[in-house]
């Protein structure tokens, strides 16, 4: 349960795409490496600003691409620096390629997402794709739901990426425009909690003059498989570091975070579960629909890699039914990227509740209160259903 | 920094020096014999300070033979990211290098270079090349080329010479070969006008050693385009690659020559000899009948056609290289 306690000083207004700049110029990272990209390019043109303000020590980069601003964050943390950088959609998916090695390096590079659809059709919206399409890469992969907690997410990530038990690359999305270019009030960090929050990493091989090491060797049939193995060990560390750097974070700022957030769940009977932004308007909803005197709750997953698991399964235990709404797709698939993995892993639990999807917001479409009371409707009258219901496009042009 | 008279300035260590140096390189690699990229290598590492290096690879030939997990032939800091980024990886690194000279834990960016075939450069690393190029970062680019991407079975790149037989532009009976001539990467690395672009041989590695030591004091980015006879891909015995890395030169199919900011084009002694005394000049079929990957124009039967054709695009390049180093004087 997420205890919003407010932390002592002033609030100030700014966009998420901001507020990720601000953190990150009070992290004072030692490289950033990043290709503007909407609705990102604001994280990008206000790092430039602290750089050119000489309020940051950190050596921008200023790519001619994404790949390039991926393989440079790679060169720059095989030295053993902290490493920043930000992306959105084709950006994204450009550095597909590069995310994979990042992971399998162990570099704890920091990447905020500005979640947008992809193309084609070209589009700049809001949609989470772009991030769930990187479950694959082994980076550990959080979003956010409001600009505060893009913010967080910023300092969260590189705690938790930089843990040696976990060295591991981090990614957060905040939903295009909804969050990235919406105005909110922020509660900030200063240079002094930075630097407690996130001592120095200290690389154990860095690639620096005088060390001679060599990092990115080829592995044939003999050892590649253990060292994906490896990966998937520090994918398993993270499910204890997290909680625990959520925990500092909570005790040093009173914002307190779950890689799986409660909300209105005590006594619910139904849930509707869903990631980023579409939380924010599902809250909304829940109570809405308590003031009815409906038995509904909400899910928030915050942690999409590693999937926690053993999370959802506890706050699932006592419901009966759940809508899965997924901002984000994958062709040909049992459902989205959200409703696939809770089923999988809910599958093996006795009192396991029923499952459906949903499939909103797609290309910055709005998600309206009678959407999300539509989708509560459908859930009511699908439950009990004896086969799989297919998953539904919300808010579909006929 | 260092200006381009000091630069034309630069001198290696005498030989006997050299070679009591402590290979980078070490032996035990798993190049194949005969390969000049291991020459290269081994040659371009020796000017550094082992203590004040870090080497950065592309994916390719060099990169795979040197490194099977878990063994490395290199006793110098050394990471490979991917094939076409090692220009925008060997960038990260040096503004991690620069951020540590600020803070204090580095006395100085160390030298740093990139190693990449002619596939990772005048191919799929060419964007990343010149990104890492146009921004100005401290380090040095080794481009070896082989003339295709020899590493994945012989296929063709921009940097293979015309007519060459390579897998995917194979001499067959209608097409012979690779039909387009190689692209002129030293004249696009100088468009950017960086202070220091070369043109280097393994049959000249006293004066290639120099050139690496050059651009490596450059204070920003260099870029060495370094001939790199492969006897697999270009079919010719393993004993004779240095001969023909000579013949190269010799042909002018691959002279030697500097470029200072991007429009001082200098010729180094062996192909300043050829321009001095054009009668030494050796016809294109005497570099070419020695490699198999141009076979088919001389058996069934000879073509003198095409052999003409490569000749005349050899001398096109080779008096457009003259007129630029006679207008740099």
């Amino acid at each position: 349960m997420t205890k919003t306690k407010v932390t002592k000083g002033k609030r100030i207004g700014m966009t998420g795409d901001e507020a990720v700049a601000n953190a990150a110029a009070v992290i004072n990272p030692d490289v950033v490496a990043a290709y503007p990209i909407t609705p990102q390019t604001i994280i990008v043109e206000h790092f430039s600003d602290f750089v050119h303000d000489g309020e940051v020590d950190t050596e921008f980069v200023c790519v001619e691409s994404e790949h390039s601003a991926m393989s440079a964050c790679v060169g720059a943390s095989a030295t053993g620096a902290r490493v920043f950088t930000a992306s959105a959609s084709q950006g994204v998916a450009l550095m597909y390629e590069i995310l994979f090695i990042a992971a399998a390096s162990r570099l704890p590079i920091v990447m905020s997402v500005a979640n947008r659809a992809l193309a084609g059709p070209i589009n700049i919206h809001g949609e989470l794709t772009d991030q769930t399409m990187c479950r694959d890469t082994g980076w550990i992969s959080m979003f956010s739901e409001t600009a505060q907690e893009a913010y967080d997410n910023t300092f969260l990530s590189f705690k938790i990426a930089e843990h040696p038990d976990v060295s591991l690359p981090a990614m957060f999305g905040l939903d295009g425009f909804i969050i990235t270019h919406a105005l909110e009030g922020v509660f900030p960090l200063d240079r002094k909690f930075s630097q407690d929050f996130l001592p120095e990493r200290d690389m154990k091989h860095p690639t620096i003059p005088g060390n001679p090491v060599s990092s990115g060797l080829l592995a044939l049939p003999d050892y590649y498989m253990e060292v994906k193995y490896q990966q998937e060990l520090a994918m398993t560390a993270a499910r204890k570091v997290i909680p625990e750097a959520f925990k500092e974070f909570g005790e040093k700022t009173g914002r307190y975070y779950d890689q799986v957030e409660s909300y209105q769940m005590e006594d619910a009977e139904t849930a509707l579960v869903t990631m980023g932004a579409l939380a924010g308007t599902t809250k909304y909803v829940v109570d809405k629909l308590r003031k009815e005197g409906e038995k509904v709750g909400m899910l928030k997953v915050k942690t999409y890699r590693p999937f926690p698991t053993d999370d959802l399964a506890k706050a699932l235990k006592d419901v009966d039914a759940i809508g899965v709404i997924d901002r984000d797709l994958t062709f040909g698939s049992p459902g989205a990227a959200l409703y696939t993995d809770i089923k999988t892993s809910m599958y093996d639990y006795k009192d396991r509740p029923q499952v459906f999807g949903f499939i909103a917001g797609i290309g910055g479409r709005d998600v309206l209160v009678e959407d999300y009371e539509y989708i509560y409707k459908q859930v009511l009258k699908n439950k009990g259903a004896e086969k799989v219901v297919p998953v539904e496009w919300i808010g579909l042009r006929k | 920094m260092v200006t381009t008279e000091e630069l034309k300035k630069v001198r290696i260590p005498k030989a006997k020096v050299l070679m009591n140096k402590k290979d980078r390189l070490a032996p035990g690699h798993r190049l194949c014999a005969g390969c000049t990229a291991g020459t290269i290598a081994r040659c371009a590492t020796l000017v550094t300070d082992i203590d004040d290096v870090c080497i950065f690879h592309a994916t390719g030939c060099l990169e795979v033979a040197t490194t099977v997990y878990p063994f490395t032939a290199w006793r110098v800091p050394w990471f490979h990211n991917a094939f076409e980024n090692v220009a925008a990886t060997a960038s990260g690194a040096e503004a991690a290098y620069k951020v540590m000279v600020k803070k204090g834990k580095l006395k100085k960016v160390p030298d740093i270079i990139a190693f990449a075939g002619d596939g990772g450069t005048y191919d799929i690393g060419l964007q990343s090349l010149s990104g890492a190029l146009e921004r100005g970062h401290d380090f040095v680019y080794i481009c070896y080329t082989n003339g295709a991407y020899m590493n994945t079975g012989i296929q063709r790149s921009g940097g293979t010479p015309m007519y060459a037989a390579t897998t995917t532009s194979p001499a067959g009976k209608v097409i012979p070969g690779k039909i387009q001539w190689r692209k002129d990467l030293v004249a696009i690395a100088a468009a950017h006008k960086v202070q220091y672009v070369a043109t280097a041989s393994p049959a000249a590695h006293r004066d290639m050693m120099t050139k690496v030591r050059r651009a490596l004091d450059v204070d920003g980015p260099a870029f060495l385009l370094i001939d790199m006879p492969c006897p697999r891909g270009w079919r010719f015995p393993e004993e004779l690659s240095v001969q023909i890395a000579q013949q190269a030169i010799d042909s002018c199919y691959f002279p030697i020559y500097e470029v200072y900011d991007g429009k001082e084009y200098v010729l180094n002694p062996k192909s300043k000899a050829i321009a001095n005394k054009p009668e030494r000049k050796l016809p294109i079929e005497e570099y070419m009948k020695g490699q198999g990957r141009f076979r088919h124009l001389f058996r069934p039967e000879k073509r003198d056609d095409l052999i003409a054709r490569f000749q005349e695009e050899v001398d096109k390049e080779w008096d457009y290289l003259l007129k630029l180093v006679n207008m740099s004087k």
